[in-house]
Formats: structure tokens, C-alpha cells, sequence
């Protein structure tokens, strides 16, 4: 049992350390989320050099292998930088579809581009009515001799403005909510059909709405089985919470970090403020709530993610656990600033935003206990032995 | 990272299970199970038995201590094992004050006497010991501590009162600490840490009866009690030391993670037997969110445990981190003994094992949920209040 990185980890995670040191100060991102795009293309390239777009993919495609350790070491870092480029949408999630379903030939035309930092991907999964269910697929896709012919719309879709192409879920056969009927196309976003509506998120990332009319897919570029994709999109997308607990851990030590050394600069009666017991204990409750983060997050990357019951209790207690550290550390870390916390001008409201929004993405804290507590009350069984309770 | 056991230590993990199996004794577990059912309280000799047998193989009874002392010197994975079946099989826990406080203390900080005297005994479980730390002025201002101790020829003379000495009913030695510069600067420099046989004339027990009902701890007098200068522990005036390296191993056992996982197994076995709305408890939505929310938080802690306990076995003993896991463990520890009383209902009110009734009354079960979630309060107030712990926290790890 051991918690420490390996030494190529090590190494990837002093290199992104670097890069959001280096490239990432707090003057440079503003004028990033102000700029018309919302993200820099000189970094994008940055990160194809230092080898970052490939981390999850094959090694046969040009990528590292890594795993979700890595990726957490890589979002840990992004989330203390708050690194607005879209490597969540394009890699993990995107990527994370491309070489769980494509075929030799999608993959082999796709991921070496995602590699090398040419093109971007982006995922459209999500829907007004859906809310955080994966299998709610009203947009529907009907073949029509060798192409199909989409209609729907999709909703919050992050990085599509950025991407050359999305992957977008459709219905093909059977009800609304129905896990079975699903299917994933790939397809260009300067396709005819496709009107993305771009716009800023309240954290500063970009996302789209996703107008689909009449959109025409060809066969080949369905993405895995017709009908088969929901599986898929759950495991990607469980994998990605991850990610996005894991960006979220690396908030969350900014936070707790810069209202402690906040409240310690911060003079008020003729003292620091931290003299006061009362911010000393909010302070260490912050701490605990960091430190309780991680520790799932820890259990999260460490379980047997290949198992997909394991896989989802693990995912799911980790995303609720950390949902609530976010709001408790994030609130917390906005009371203490006082006044200072609620200016745009200071970071620290950021920071809070982007941990807010994180909470939310892939599902919130209430969704996440809910699907927790369906996959752990199967394991419930009555007993009828005589049982008597003893805790110490 | 990686969290998954070796094959070591899954043959370590069969070897413990089978002891266990074949070792804990049946008539000992029948007997605390009918004493908890009627609310009747532990027998010394149900405090120590399955101490006295895993004392008797390989150090078993001494996880943590080195070889050279009868320890196991179990490694940080080893400890976690042990624990986590010692819970599953709902073995008799081991009384701390010997094996987790004193004993530490001895063979890190006494001399090759006291070493030869004690350590054995502590080891066996034939040795009972408690601790002599709070007193009715200092609680958590633990160094303002009053019982005095006056050297006089070869003996020190101590004058004063002990309280919440856990099972100091059974026990045959208490360590204590004492004032033996009542002048020094700080209060903590004129503090000394002192063995004293419970047996000597002038030390007297008193039992302070819990909310609950139950005779967990005492008051403890001390009216001229001769010790003989032997058992002072490492230097005079130096106690305050020892007591904070003492504070430090009491902290770490005490997250409890594992008899807490076990409890609410326990609790949704309950749940699966109590009706709410015609439906099993477990399937109320309420009740439901609340038990996954224990379990996300134990789920937390112990990989602050896991982390901590890394931590450790690269040499980096346990520091001020340790109030972490336990204002978590406790937090967690009285989340659990509610949810276990909320399971139950009415039946949380009759309190069996009094006087006034030996009748047993509602489902086995049920029996003391609400005493146990009662005597529970005081996990948050011993071993240093949580509040205690926060300011520890502040100062050592944040540096306010």
C-alpha cells in the first residue's frame, strides 16, 4: 500500500506544475477567458509538446497509456492554474469515446490528430430536458439510405466552439429514457445542419448549444455499435468525473490555502484575524474537508475501475463527498476573504465559481447520493439472525 | 498509488482470520453478547481475555510495538488488516491504556528496570493499567494540573484527585501525572509522569455513573500515597513530554474506521428488519440518504487513515495530522450510534439491565441502541475535545 507517485508520475506532475507556473499567472489567464476564443492555441500546442494530449490514449495510437492516477495528476494541477483549454471535453471525454467505441480506422485518423494538438473534440451528450441522465435522448437519428438524418438539440456542450468535430448522441431506436437506442455519431461542426450558439460560462470556460436540423451522418461515421452506446457513455463519462473531481481537489487546496495565508495577512482590531478561534476552526474545518476530499478521490483512482459496479459506487461516492467539500470550502473560503471575496477582481471568487460549476458537471451531489444508494442497497440483505450493535 | 494488498499481505490477511476463527472464544463472545443484551456491564475478565490470548502469540496483543519489547511490529498494512478482521469478527477491543499509552511511553522513554517490570504484563493482559491525565480543574487545560508530588527520601509523597479514569474499578496500576515543581515558569515544566501501584494504601476509586447508566469511569484520590522514587518515568519535571507523545498514540487508534464500517452494516441489517410505511426502514429515502452519507464520509477516512498510515511507515511518526482522524472518527462514530437509535423507534426507550428490571423486552437488537448513542456524547469530549483538536490543528499544521 503506498500513495506515492511512480517516477514517470512524478515527472508529469512536476511538468504541469511548470507549465501553469510558467504560463498560467493570474494576469495572463484573465486576458485568456476575455479574449474572443476563451482559450490560447499557443498553449494547445504547448501541451502536444510536452506529450499532455496524449496521456490517456494507446500507446499503438501515439498516446502514453497512462491512467486515471495520471489524468488526476494532470487535472489536479489544471484545477490550481484554473487552466480554461479544453483538455476535459477534447481528451478525456471525447478522446475517452473515441478509443473505448472507434473502429481501427477512426481511431487511427483521429487520435494521432487529438495527439499532435490539431483538431479538438467535443462531446454533445446532454439535452434541456435530461438534466444529468445520460440515457434521456430525445434527438433522434434515422437512417435514410446510406446516411443517417439527425434532429435535436443539445445542451451545455463544453469546448464545441473550440472543436472541429463533436460526438453527439442519438436516438435510433426505442423510448425516451430508454438505455438500449442509443448511438453516437461523429461528426464536423461546420457541417450543414449544426448551428452552434456559443457562450461563456458563469466560471469563464465556453460552452454551446447545439442546434441540430436535419443533419446528415453517414453511416461510417457512426461511432461503435448502433444502439449500443450508453454503456460507453457511462464508463467515459464516469471516468471523467473523476477528472473533474480531481481538477476540483486542486481548487480546493487553493482555496484552503490562500484564506489561511488570507486570514493570517488580514489585520483587524489591531490583529490578524486568524488570532481569532473562531476563524481558527472554520480554517481547520476547511482543511478536513480538503483533506476528506482527497482521500476519496485517492479511493476513486485507486479502485478497480474496470469492474463497472465498482466503477460507478466508486465514481459516484466520490463526485457526492467532493460536491460537498466544494460548497463547504468554497463558501467558506468566500466568507472569510469578507469583502475581498466577492470582487471579480480577486481570484479567489474564481476559484470558487469554477469548484460551483464543477459540482454540477456530470452531475450534482444530490444526483451522485442517489445513484450511490441504488447501487449499495442491493447489497442489503435482511437478516434474520438476532444482531446486537456494538461500536466501541 | 496503489492500494491493492499484496500476496503477503493477503496471506497475512487469511492467517489473522483463521486465528481469529480458531482462537476467539466462544463462551467470551456469548457472554459479552448476553451482558450487552441485558445492559449489564463487562467483566474484567471480558475486558482482557482475548488480550490475553493474542499476548500469547507472536506480540499479537502489542500491534504497533517493536520486536525487542514482545511487540508484533506490524507494518502500517499489517495494522490495517489486523484491525479491519479484529472489527469484522466483533472481537473484544483492547483495553488502550496499557498497549496504546503507557506502554509506548515505557519502552521509548524508561529505564531497563521499569522496561523489565511492566512491559510484560502490559503485554499478557494480566496487567491492568489506567490513566491518570484530567482532573476536576483541568480538563482540557491539561497542564494546569494540581495532584502533587513531593519527594521525600526515596518515595514522593501524592496528594490530590484523579477523574474519568476509565475502569480504574479493575485496574492494578495508574499513570499519572503529577506537579512536581509547583514554581516553574510554564505549568508544563513542573509536570513528572509517575506509575503508581493502584494497590497502595491511601488511593481510593469512586465510580461516576454515565448518562447511560453505565460504570465506565471514576474519580480517583490520592491522600498521602507513598510511590517509590523507582517509578518516576524518564526525568523529574520532564512529564509534559511523555504526556504529549502519549497524546499523539492515543490519537492515531482512534478513528475507529473499522468497527464504524461494521456498525452500519449492522445498522442496515436493522433497517432491513424495521418497518416504515409498510416498507423496510432501508428503503425510506430519508433514512436511506443518511446512511450513505456515514459511509461516504467513513469512506473518506479511511483513506485519510490509509494515507496517514503510508505516511507513517515512512518514518514520519504520527503528527499533529492525528486530530484529524479524530474529530472525523468521532464525528462519525456518533453519527453511526444515532442512526443505530433512530432504526429502532420506540423500542430506543426501554433501558434493560437496571435494578428495576431484568425482563428483556423488543427485538434483540434494540437492546441499548439509545445507551450506547448516549455514552457516545463523550467520543467528541476525551482524548483532547474536538475543539481541542481544531486548536492543535491550527497551530501545528496551519500555522495560525
Amino acid at each position: 500500500m503506498n500513495f506515492d507517485y511512480t517516477e514517470e508520475q512524478t515527472l508529469l506532475d512536476n511538468m504541469v506544475t511548470s507549465f501553469v507556473r510558467d504560463n498560467y499567472d493570474w494576469d495572463t489567464r484573465c486576458n485568456i477567458v476575455k479574449s474572443e476564443e476563451g482559450w490560447k492555441e499557443e498553449n494547445w500546442k504547448q501541451f502536444a509538446e510536452l506529450g499532455l494530449l496524449g496521456v490517456p490514449f494507446e500507446e499503438a495510437y501515439g498516446g502514453l497509456g497512462g491512467k486515471s492516477a495520471d489524468l488526476m495528476i494532470v487535472m489536479e494541477q489544471f484545477g490550481k492554474g484554473l487552466v480554461v483549454e479544453p483538455y476535459l471535453p477534447t481528451v478525456i471525454l471525447a478522446g475517452g469515446l473515441i478509443s473505448k467505441l472507434g473502429s481501427e480506422e477512426q481511431k487511427n485518423s483521429i487520435i494521432p490528430q487529438i495527439i499532435s494538438g490539431n483538431i479538438r473534440c467535443a462531446f454533445a451528450y446532454a439535452e434541456p430536458q435530461s438534466r444529468f441522465d445520460l440515457n434521456d435522448v430525445k434527438t433522434s437519428a434515422v437512417l435514410n439510405g446510406d446516411d443517417y438524418v439527425l434532429n435535436g438539440f443539445k445542451s451545455v456542450v463544453f469546448g464545441a466552439g473550440m472543436a472541429s468535430h463533436l460526438i453527439i448522441s442519438a436516438r435510433t431506436e426505442g423510448e425516451q429514457r430508454s438505455d438500449s437506442g442509443i448511438t453516437l455519431f461523429i461528426v464536423d461542426t461546420k457541417s450543414e445542419g449544426l448551428t452552434l450558439q456559443n457562450y461563456p460560462t458563469i466560471d469563464e470556460y465556453r460552452a454551446s448549444e447545439v442546434i441540430i436540423e436535419n443533419l446528415k451522418v453517414s453511416k461510417d461515421n457512426v461511432l461503435g455499435k448502433v444502439n449500443m452506446a450508453y454503456d460507453a457513455i457511462e464508463e467515459i463519462v464516469d471516468i471523467s468525473t473523476i477528472a473533474a473531481c480531481s481538477e476540483a481537489v486542486g481548487i480546493l487546496q487553493v482555496l484552503k490555502d490562500s484564506t489561511t495565508e488570507y486570514c493570517k495577512n488580514r489585520k483587524q482590531f489591531g490583529q490578524s484575524i486568524a488570532k481569532n478561534q473562531v476563524i481558527q476552526h472554520r480554517l481547520v474545518d476547511m482543511m478536513i474537508e480538503y483533506e476528506q476530499a482527497k482521500s476519496i478521490l485517492y479511493m476513486a483512482v485507486t479502485a478497480d475501475l474496470s469492474d463497472s459496479d465498482e466503477r460507478r459506487r466508486a465514481v459516484s461516492a466520490a463526485k457526492a463527498r467532493i460536491g460537498k467539500a466544494i460548497k463547504f470550502v468554497g463558501e467558506s473560503a468566500i466568507q472569510l476573504h469578507g469583502g475581498m471575496g466577492v470582487v471579480d477582481e480577486y481570484m479567489v471568487s474564481h476559484y470558487f465559481k469554477r469548484a460551483t460549476m464543477i459540482g454540477v458537471l456530470f452531475g450534482n451531489t444530490d444526483y451522485h447520493m442517489k445513484r450511490y444508494m441504488t447501487l449499495t442497497q442491493s447489497g442489503i440483505k435482511s437478516s434474520d439472525e438476532a444482531i446486537s450493535v456494538s461500536v466501541t | 498509488m496503489d492500494t491493492a494488498f499484496s500476496n503477503e499481505d493477503l496471506k497475512f490477511q487469511s492467517e489473522i482470520r483463521d486465528f481469529i476463527k480458531t482462537n476467539y472464544p466462544q463462551e467470551l463472545r456469548d457472554s459479552i453478547n448476553s451482558k450487552r443484551k441485558l445492559g449489564k456491564e463487562l467483566s474484567r475478565e471480558d475486558l482482557t481475555a482475548w488480550h490475553k490470548i493474542l499476548g500469547k502469540h507472536n506480540g499479537w496483543s502489542a500491534p504497533s510495538w517493536p520486536k525487542q519489547y514482545g511487540g508484533a511490529e506490524f507494518t502500517p498494512t499489517q495494522k490495517y488488516i489486523f484491525e479491519q478482521e479484529c472489527a469484522k469478527a466483533e472481537c473484544q477491543y483492547i483495553m488502550p491504556f496499557g498497549i496504546n499509552m503507557v506502554g509506548p511511553v515505557i519502552y521509548t522513554f524508561g529505564n531497563e528496570e521499569q522496561k523489565a517490570q511492566h512491559l510484560p504484563g502490559i503485554l499478557s493482559g494480566e496487567v491492568f493499567w489506567c490513566q491518570g491525565y484530567s482532573e476536576p480543574g483541568s480538563g482540557s487545560d491539561l497542564a494546569s494540573l494540581k495532584t502533587s508530588a513531593v519527594k521525600e527520601g526515596d518515595h514522593y509523597i501524592v496528594n490530590g484527585q484523579k477523574t474519568w479514569t476509565t475502569m480504574a474499578q479493575y485496574a492494578d496500576w495508574i499513570f499519572c501525572l503529577v506537579r512536581t515543581n509547583p514554581d516553574a515558569e510554564k505549568p508544563q515544566q513542573g509536570i513528572s509522569f509517575l506509575l503508581i501501584d493502584m494497590k497502595t494504601p491511601g488511593v481510593t476509586v469512586r465510580p461516576i455513573k454515565l448518562m447511560d447508566g453505565s460504570h465506565e469511569v471514576n474519580e480517583t484520590w490520592f491522600d498521602n500515597v507513598k510511590v517509590p522514587v523507582e517509578n518516576l518515568i524518564g526525568q523529574e519535571n520532564m512529564g509534559w513530554t511523555y504526556a504529549k507523545f502519549l497524546l499523539a498514540h492515543e490519537r492515531s487508534g482512534i478513528a475507529g474506521v473499522a468497527r464504524s464500517k461494521k456498525a452500519i452494516e449492522r445498522i442496515k441489517q436493522i433497517a432491513s428488519s424495521e418497518m416504515s410505511y409498510g416498507e423496510p426502514l432501508i428503503q425510506d429515502p430519508a433514512f436511506k440518504a443518511k446512511i450513505a452519507a456515514a459511509e461516504l464520509e467513513l469512506s473518506a477516512l479511511e483513506y485519510t487513515e490509509l494515507r496517514t498510515l503510508a505516511k507513517d511507515s515512512a518514518g514520519k511518526g504520527p503528527g499533529p495530522e492525528s486530530s484529524l482522524l479524530k474529530i472525523k472518527g468521532t464525528d462519525i462514530q456518533q453519527a453511526v450510534t444515532e442512526l443505530a437509535m433512530e432504526a429502532v423507534g420506540y423500542y430506543a426507550n426501554p433501558h434493560l439491565g437496571t435494578t428495576l428490571s431484568n425482563e428483556y423486552v423488543g427485538p434483540d437488537y434494540a437492546t441499548n441502541l439509545s445507551g450506547t448513542y448516549f455514552n457516545f456524547r463523550k467520543a467528541s469530549i476525551y482524548g483532547g475535545s474536538n475543539e481541542i483538536q481544531r486548536n492543535i490543528i491550527a497551530k501545528m499544521v496551519l500555522g495560525l
